[in-house]
């Protein structure tokens, strides 16, 4: 089986797990505040940490190229509101542009 | 279903852009397909891509993206009382609740309205697996993903999605800890793991009530 195959099979299976159990074995109940105030913070985390590797990470080291010209110009869209189509042109026109001077 | 209409176009094209940077991340567009129509959750979509196209291997783009949805578990437990009593109905209508649809159907102090939490999910799944079907057929058609800077989308994508989960400064600097993490685990780990090491910026949740 392919990684992307079975990257597939397993975050499909452990998604739909996850929705069904919200809505079948905790129904009307609680998690304890501690912890769900930790799950909250998970996303925030996990997509802050995502924008950071995939801007200047490099094989086993930071880098400072194109990507980060067009993150800083995605900035911009994001700040407006633009569509994410408009944001990710931008941030692809930037890279390209900065690539090719 | 009106009121998911401008959602709708915005996950078109959020779907269209997730078949063509899986693509260019050596996807194929039968997974890529598969898993739009299983996992329909963008964000952990793009973790999986992102991990795997720098080559940081299946567990790390797993976890890292099974860590992304556990959100679904409070949201899913949130909307519980809304959906179908009905085991299978209620088991269905579970797989359709994802960020935009909580949203829509939020009518504040913990209810939701069923009609608008599963129409707009529904119209969202079909909006999001269109998308990504355009997205594979017209990534095939786009040439070397550099030449274009699609390598800068997926660090904007990210951080479009990150502006959207700030909803508190806990959430604000949490994320801002977490990032910090992962940029110094960077050259020392294979990709996909500074992800997993920036999750211990979650407590900072540990303490205070949400």
């Amino acid at each position: 089986m392919s990684a992307a195959w079975a990257s597939v099979a397993i975050v499909g299976c452990a998604t739909i797990a996850i929705k069904s159990s919200g809505a079948l074995l905790l129904h009307g109940r609680e998690l304890p505040q501690r912890f769900a105030g930790m799950i909250t913070l998970l996303a925030p985390v996990m997509l802050a940490a995502l924008v950071v590797t995939n801007t200047f990470g490099g094989d086993h080291r930071l880098v400072l190229d194109p990507r980060a010209a067009g993150l800083g110009a995605a900035a911009i869209p994001i700040a407006l509101k633009a569509p994410l189509l408009v944001t990710i042109v931008v941030a692809a026109g930037a890279a390209a542009l900065v690539r090719a001077l | 279903m009106r009121i998911a209409a401008p959602f709708a176009a915005a996950v078109l094209a959020f779907g269209a852009s997730f078949g063509v940077l899986a693509r260019n991340a050596g996807i194929g567009w039968s997974p890529a397909l598969v898993m739009s129509a299983t996992t329909f959750a963008g964000s952990a979509q793009f973790a999986v891509a992102s991990v795997l196209s720098a080559g940081g291997g299946v567990a790390a783009a797993c976890v890292a993206a099974i860590l992304l949805n556990a959100r679904y578990g409070p949201i899913g437990m949130s909307t519980a009382s809304a959906l179908s009593r009905g085991l299978v109905r209620r088991l269905l209508e579970a797989q359709l609740v994802v960020d935009e649809s909580w949203a829509l159907s939020n009518r504040g102090g913990g209810r939701h309205d069923r009609r608008i939490l599963i129409g707009a999910g529904i119209v969202l799944y079909v909006a999001w697996v269109a998308g990504t079907a355009l997205g594979v057929i017209g990534g095939k058609l786009i040439g070397k993903p550099e030449d274009y800077g699609l390598d800068a989308a997926f660090p904007a994508l990210f951080l479009a999605l990150l502006v959207g989960q700030i909803h508190s400064r806990r959430a604000a600097f949490a994320a801002a800890l977490g990032g910090a993490i992962a940029l110094v685990a960077t050259p020392f780990a294979r990709p996909g793991i500074p992800l997993i090491a920036a999750c211990v910026a979650c407590l900072a949740g540990w303490r205070r009530r949400s």
